[in-house]
């Protein structure tokens, strides 16, 4: 092991920052990083040995103990479980003999369970081995675990490949496109090159510039000015560095998904353009975990994108100097806030940073760094290619340009599609073949349940912004608990927990949402909901804590009708059971029922 | 007019909200012009003998033993206050809250390294003993509790300025430096 550990440190130039790719290739060789590997790993790096399990802790995909020959992650987020994730949870266990949580005797298949993956339109879906298995069913499962009983290598499993570049020999996944809608924007017909032959022909002033009167805004959701971003960079002194956030993370969105097997050249092209602009020359694709199984494939892409020199030394000749690496992330939502990416970029725990310093004054290393989103970078590629005055006439006054949806949930049409900003919720749901409609989570667990009286809203950054992700929830669900309780599990499970009202608060909030759904609780708990959710948006550092309790906050307010039948209007009520709660400890001791039946006669 | 009637428990708890209570000094002389105890360590009253005005419940409830006092508390008290962080959260020995109560009883009994000798593996189990809970609750998931008192133990200054302000009807005035811990 020794020696295996310290060619993987070597590798990476004995280098701490890159504990993250150290610690995935350590995990990758042996199947879990060991306490040995850690103590070794620590002193080779020269860091203490708390710092790498800090980071080795940290993450979903990182394990410390083996997980099976085969792992398999389930996503049990909200659209996975409407399309059936019971049934094939269920059949796992049964024949594996194992429940989720756990390793079968021999070590073989591990069962788990874990966040959106990034496959709404094509759930039940499930990561074995960091392989994609989408749609899955019961027959599935069956075929899946006979194979891995006679331990057919997971790749081999996939019999048949998706559309475009999933089927491409170094992506050879099953993973569909679903691309139902092109805009003319990012997927719209595009040639490698010619935004950054204009660009290099320009001066970075002017790219700015044109970045700056395209108005375009920020695709990951917050929609701040790009072109702004890149002058306050470029303004900074010394190195500069530029990142694309591909962590999508928010459950429901899958849009960069698409554009990174579709349109990867446009997005490398678009970080060189905003190399170009800000004066850096590295650049880092930080690519969520899931998506692994596109690494080589981009790897690629890079490689040819060197080859015919649009990256590398002396780009097409006009004496500038940049390129591109990829940074994995190791399965955590928060790293998708861009402070957070960039402690994890730099190997460490993904905790959001205080700011000011915002990133662009110091970011990656403590140097200037520009973090844009997969989707702001192609359509700087579209921008500079056909200038700001184009790409103006699209979209609204406030949300120039086009916006990929990533749409799930109850509808006949789920996928990409590439709308103009602007687009009412009632034509997306005609668009999608939404019907029987009872709300739409408009981007994300973190943003809006929206009701029907307010589907005349418009998709756009002045109206209803989002970063991608539509839910579309139909009448047969119970929003509270097949939708709520499963984002308030989700982001008590994702709080780094720095911020304490963060950590304890989407905890408290989880298990108050679960008192309403058993139906235990009163008017006052939803009152007491509200004004937690309140304090909780108010007090912590970084989006997540900021919009966790919308889940909450935005049913109590869209669907009161939902709380109303539910919760009691007395004074107090308890849920307490007492013969419940006794039970797991007499059985521990030896006391017999009939002993706390007559306890409990005497304590009522 | 008779006095207000006060009742003090201490549940899982370990008994320092009660010595923050005697931390108000020389006030203790004042405190019994103002009120009367009933139930409660302070005087070694074992069960209700009136009806109180006030119960004060320290410690969370990790046993059935607690649930029952806490609602004899309940029955005879008009005003519940849960005083300090245990009773408010379930405090510490809300950290074996997660894990199982059958390793914790476990690791008491058998397993833990200041276990003497337990050769028969005897784990109690007399009828008399309370049952534990399977994990610690605070008091406001068992019954209804008006009033919480934060702290650990709270300060004592604060214990007085609420009771003076329940028992006079005074408004109550608590400074920041009173409840912030940080």
């Amino acid at each position: 092991m020794k020696e295996k550990i310290i060619s993987i440190v070597e590798a990476h130039g004995s280098d701490a920052s890159r504990l993250m790719d150290i610690l995935l290739d350590v995990q990758t060789e042996f199947g879990c990083v060991s306490t040995d590997a850690v103590s070794l790993m620590a002193t080779m790096l020269r860091i203490s040995e708390v710092d790498i399990v800090q980071t080795l802790s940290f993450y979903h995909f990182f394990n410390t103990n083996a997980v099976g020959k085969y792992a398999v992650y389930m996503n049990n987020s909200v659209v996975s479980c409407m399309m059936g994730m019971k049934d094939v949870v269920d059949e796992f266990e049964k024949q594996t003999g194992v429940k989720f949580g756990n390793t079968t005797a021999d070590g073989k298949i591990g069962l788990y369970y874990t966040a959106c993956i990034g496959m709404n339109d094509q759930e039940p879906a499930a990561l074995i081995n960091g392989v994609v298995f989408n749609e899955l069913n019961r027959q599935k499962v069956r075929d899946i675990v006979a194979g891995m009983k006679v331990g057919i290598p997971v790749q081999d499993m996939v019999a048949h490949y998706g559309d475009g570049n999933n089927a491409n020999p170094l992506m050879k996944s099953m993973v569909h496109n679903n691309i139902r809608k092109a805009g003319a924007v990012v997927l719209a017909d595009y040639t490698l090159g010619i935004g950054i032959a204009k660009a290099l022909t320009s001066d970075a002033k002017s790219v700015i510039n044109e970045m700056k009167e395209s108005n375009l805004r920020g695709r990951g959701g917050a929609g701040f000015p790009t072109g702004m971003k890149w002058d306050f960079c470029s303004r900074e002194t010394g190195v500069h560095y530029i990142i694309c956030n591909a962590d999508e993370g928010e459950p429901g969105t899958f849009k960069d998904r698409v554009l990174l097997t579709e349109r990867a050249y446009m997005l490398f092209e678009g970080m060189t353009i905003g190399g170009f602009a800000i004066g850096a020359e590295e650049g880092i694709l930080y690519l969520r975990h899931e998506y692994t199984y596109m690494k080589a494939y981009l790897e690629n892409v890079l490689k040819d994108m060197r080859i015919k020199n649009f990256l590398g030394n002396n780009i097409l000749g006009r004496g500038y100097n940049f390129d591109i690496r990829i940074q994995m992330g190791a399965g955590a939502y928060v790293c998708g806030e861009e402070s957070a990416l960039i402690e994890s970029a730099e190997g460490k725990r993904g905790e959001p940073r205080n700011r000011p310093p915002f990133p662009v004054q110091k970011g990656y290393k403590g140097k200037p760094t520009v973090v844009n989103n997969v989707e702001t970078f192609c359509s700087a590629t579209r921008i500079i290619e056909k200038g700001a005055a184009w790409y103006n006439t699209l979209g609204t006054s406030e949300s120039a340009g086009t916006k990929l949806l990533s749409i799930s949930g109850d509808c006949k049409f789920p996928g990409v599609y590439e709308i103009e900003w602007g687009m009412s919720i009632n034509a997306m749901l005609e668009m999608v073949g939404g019907e029987n409609v009872q709300a739409v989570q408009v981007a994300g667990p973190s943003g809006i349940c929206l009701p029907p009286n307010q589907f005349h809203r418009k998709i756009a950054l002045e109206d209803l912004p989002t970063g991608g992700s539509m839910i579309v929830i139909g009448q047969q669900r119970d929003i509270l608990k097949d939708v709520v309780m499963n984002f308030m599990e989700f982001f008590a499970d994702e709080s780094c927990g720095s911020c304490v009202t963060c950590r304890s608060f989407n905890m408290i909030l989880r298990n108050a949402i679960e008192k309403v759904v058993s139906g235990h609780a009163i008017k006052k708990d939803v009152e007491n909901m509200q004004a937690w959710s309140e304090i909780l948006r108010k007090t912590t550092r970084c989006g997540l804590g900021q919009t966790s309790s919308n889940p909450i906050s935005t049913t109590i307010k869209n669907f009161p009708e939902l709380y109303d039948a539910r919760v009691k209007d007395v004074d107090y009520q308890s849920d307490f059971d007492m013969q419940k709660s006794v039970e797991a400890s007499c059985e521990a001791v030896g006391r017999s029922s009939l002993i706390h039946e007559l306890a409990k006669v005497n304590i009522n | 007019m008779s006095k207000p009637i006060i009742a003090t428990t201490s549940l899982a708890g370990c008994f320092g909200c009660h010595m923050a209570i005697l931390d108000i000094d020389a006030r203790i002389l004042q405190l019994i012009d103002l009120v009367e105890f009933n139930k409660s360590p302070i005087d070694d009253i074992k069960t209700f003998t009136k009806e109180c005005d006030i119960g004060i419940i320290e410690g969370g409830c990790c046993n059935s033993e607690n649930i029952h006092v806490l609602k004899e508390f309940r029955k005879h008290c008009k005003i519940l206050i849960s005083l300090g962080e245990c009773a408010i959260m379930g405090g510490l020995p809300a950290l074996r809250n997660g894990i199982d109560v059958k390793e914790c009883i476990e690791e008491a009994y058998l397993n833990g390294p200041t276990v003497g000798k337990n050769t028969e593996r005897i784990l109690p189990n007399d009828e008399e003993l309370p049952m534990i809970l399977d994990k610690v609750y605070p008091c406001h998931e068992i019954v209804k509790i008006d009033y919480y008192l934060p702290g650990c133990p709270p300060k004592a200054d604060l214990i007085w300025a609420a009771v003076v302000a329940l028992v006079t009807g005074d408004e109550l005035n608590i400074p920041y430096e009173l409840i912030k811990f940080d």
